[in-house]
């Protein structure tokens, strides 16, 4: 692995061993005074974050700096390129500064793609636009192989706004890969056109979607939608596609409500739901960290100082 | 001016012949021997009436970074083109008189290829208020053909007017077909691959329901139209179905359409994007089929010239379109079954004699035969190239076909008995 862009592209092992590598980082770091291991020293990672999202980046700087690498922030808002600096140029000043990695947020699909011809260090994608999203997919697995001891062989639903998320997508090859049955239930305008090739059952049925699921898995959805006719109003969303109490006993006993954030309580999911024992939303940022440190540990060091 | 012997030409591919062009004209088609006369030898090529472009984006005035009318019909030239119609989205927009007696001058004082300007539709392409249609009709570059190309003529009233208007001079109205609504923020063809890529979906919907409607409005005023860059399959159905009823309706497809499809998208690099976009495989056959049959009238290349730094990007943030006028011959005989066995009959009409037909150029597209102009190419069938952006004459680099080996080499270019390529290569001085 030289770059991580989608899950897609990552074969069956490569996804094992990054979550087997989770596995060792969380195992490393957990319950030390000092939770910070030497692996990346000397070495600069570059967050470069095209979008607002505190989330992501303070993860993977979390995750850098728990590796002892030097972390810089290239934020749009503070950089030049509100001043109409090219995707380019910035690559080409970031590879002249010597980042040996780039972790880029952006809203353009294969934004990281076009980097990495104009880079040599590694790209690692944090989101492109409704494309990919593959280190939170990484996330999710690892904490669907913690709380149902595996993916082979179970049943995840992926609910809501699947045409406008990458985390939707990167989840869909990612377990299909790891031998999950991946559902996913929306809204006919919320679902893309001409997905029958991928490896999914495709609902309109929240209620038939739930029976017999390991994982429940709600997306985000944006109010606005509303307003591009995507659904009529955030209520009637809320009612057909929101995962409420009544929903919540329809699952399996050791089902798990998950969530990639930020929620919206009450349109997606209820805030009763979102604060349950079921739901894995916090464990799903703590894991974020530990695959972080996983990802960017391979691909700075080809796992050879393990 | 001296005497032009083309020896042992084949004739459009019906057999080989000497053409003597004397003043401009073709003099004599035969065994000719000419003592005195600039003889070329023309041993195994073909000779084909020069080839005409219904959709040229030549960026002059206002893109002159990206291409100008001199290296743009230069580009035409080398492509074997004697005759381009010049899109009217420049800047200034040709929507008056003289933008687009300006643009014609250029294409005059450059000599490479006649340069037929196309006028706007609306005032500054904005689909609101007609342009001044009829002045531009009257000026001295005579337009005939009025399109809003790279915007959709969208407002039903506007384009009714349009049609009813151009019947006064025998004008038609080339339309791009593209419900702008459905295609707010598109960036590729909806579909398998934009599903996976998440890139938004271009809907080909978007360009039939435009289609359709049009061909309706044409056949209620009787007047003329033409579609530009026809990209589906459904569109060739309504297009079949409306010629079948007597429809005075033409179409023309780019020859990335009859090549290339979404799934060069997958590159996410932005020289694969273009408007309308590259579809599916079955949309390709369809298209390769309509044209061999006529449903579609001609090649056009839709040549969309653009500097550097508008493709070096991220997709979304790219310009659409690519290069065309020097790869259109070789691509058009790859979709009509080349090179091995092509119908260079067939290929001289739909690109030569129909575009001049649509375009309203009685000097082009003729076969050559004692009187008329001597605008022909001679191409060699045998040949083969690859494409280099670097040396394309083109000022701009954006082919989507760089690497690619492509049959078929133009040799010579002649624009009224002048070379404009010899050699395959440029002539430097053109001036008539």
């Amino acid at each position: 692995m030289k770059h991580l862009l989608t899950t897609k592209e990552l074969t069956r092992d490569e996804a094992e061993l990054i979550l087997d590598v989770t596995e060792q980082m969380a195992e490393a770091v957990t319950g030390r005074e000092v939770p910070k291991l030497p692996a990346l020293r000397g070495r600069t990672v570059v967050n470069l974050f095209y979008e607002d999202s505190t989330r992501t980046r303070t993860s993977f700087e979390t995750a850098a700096k728990r590796l002892s690498a030097d972390v810089v922030n290239f934020a749009a808002k503070t950089s030049s390129v509100n001043k109409g600096e090219s995707l380019r140029d910035t690559a080409l000043t970031l590879q002249a500064m010597g980042a040996d990695a780039v972790v880029i947020r952006h809203p353009a699909a294969g934004a990281p793609q076009r980097l990495t011809e104009w880079l040599d260090g590694a790209v690692l994608n944090a989101g492109d636009g409704t494309h990919a999203h593959p280190t939170q997919a990484l996330l999710d697995a690892f904490t669907m192989k913690r709380r149902l001891g595996g993916i082979e062989g179970r049943t995840v639903a992926i609910v809501g706004d699947i045409l406008h998320s990458r985390v939707a997508r990167s989840n869909v090859w990612l377990l299909s890969k790891l031998g999950a049955q991946v559902r996913l239930v929306g809204p006919p305008t919320l679902l893309p056109k001409d997905i029958e090739g991928w490896p999914v059952e495709i609902g309109y049925d929240l209620d038939a979607s739930l029976k017999g699921v390991d994982a429940v898995m709600m997306l985000r959805v944006q109010r606005e939608r509303q307003n591009a006719s995507f659904f009529p109003t955030a209520n009637e969303y809320a009612r057909l596609y929101g995962l409420d109490e009544r929903r919540l006993a329809l699952l399996p006993d050791h089902a798990i409500v998950m969530h990639p954030g930020p929620m919206n309580r009450g349109m997606e999911i209820a805030a009763t739901v979102a604060d349950s024992p079921r739901a894995t939303i916090t464990e799903q940022v703590t894991n974020g960290v530990w695959v972080r440190m996983a990802v960017l540990y391979l691909l700075l060091t080809n796992g050879e100082a393990r | 001016m001296t005497d032009l012997l083309i020896k042992s030409a084949d004739l459009i591919g019906k057999g080989r012949t000497d053409v003597l062009v004397r003043d401009g004209r073709i003099a004599e088609v035969g065994s000719i021997s000419a003592k005195g006369a600039d003889t070329v030898d023309a041993d195994g090529l073909v000779l084909l009436p020069g080839l005409v472009d219904l959709h040229t984006h030549l960026r002059e005035p206002g893109r002159e970074d990206a291409e100008t009318v001199l290296t743009g019909t230069r580009a035409a030239a080398k492509g074997g083109y004697t005759a381009v119609c010049a899109m009217a989205n420049s800047y200034p927009v040709a929507d008056t008189a003289g933008v687009v007696e300006q643009v014609a001058a250029l294409g005059r004082a450059a000599g490479y290829a006649d340069v037929q300007p196309i006028g706007a539709v609306s005032v500054g392409l904005e689909g609101k208020r007609l342009a001044e249609i009829g002045a531009m009709a009257h000026s001295a570059a005579e337009v005939r053909m009025f399109s809003d190309d790279g915007h959709c003529v969208a407002d039903p009233v506007l384009m009714r007017r349009a049609l009813e208007y151009v019947k006064t001079f025998g004008g038609l109205i080339a339309q791009h077909a593209e419900e702008p609504r459905l295609t707010e923020g598109a960036q590729m063809n909806e579909g398998a691959v934009s599903a996976e890529l998440g890139l938004p979906g271009w809907p080909s919907v978007a360009e039939e329901a435009i289609i359709a409607r049009d061909v309706l409005l044409a056949e209620y005023t009787g007047a003329r139209i033409h579609f530009c860059h026809v990209s589906t399959a459904r569109s060739v159905d309504i297009i079949r179905e409306a010629k079948a009823r007597g429809a005075k309706v033409t179409a023309e497809v780019c020859p990335h359409h009859l090549l290339l499809t979404d799934e060069a998208a997958r590159s996410y690099d932005p020289v694969y994007k273009v408007n309308p976009p590259l579809r599916r495989e079955a949309d390709v056959a369809v298209l390769r089929a309509a044209l061999a049959e006529g449903v579609i009238d001609a090649v056009a290349t839709d040549h969309a010239p653009h500097a550097l730094q508008d493709k070096q990007c991220e997709w979304a943030a790219a310009r659409p379109g690519m290069l065309g006028l020097e790869t259109a011959l070789s691509i058009s005989v790859l979709a009509l079954g080349g090179p091995a066995g092509v119908d260079w009959d067939l290929l001289a009409e739909r690109t030569s004699r129909a575009p001049a037909r649509i375009a309203g150029l009685e000097a082009h597209g003729r076969d050559p035969r004692p009187g008329v102009e001597a605008n022909f190419t001679l191409v060699d069938p045998a040949a083969t190239w690859t494409v280099v952006p670097e040396d394309l004459a083109s000022l701009s680099r954006n082919t989507p076909y760089a690497g690619m080996e492509l049959p078929v080499t133009v040799q010579a270019t002649f624009l009224r008995g002048r070379a404009t390529v010899l050699n395959g290569k440029i002539e430097e001085e053109t001036t008539e």
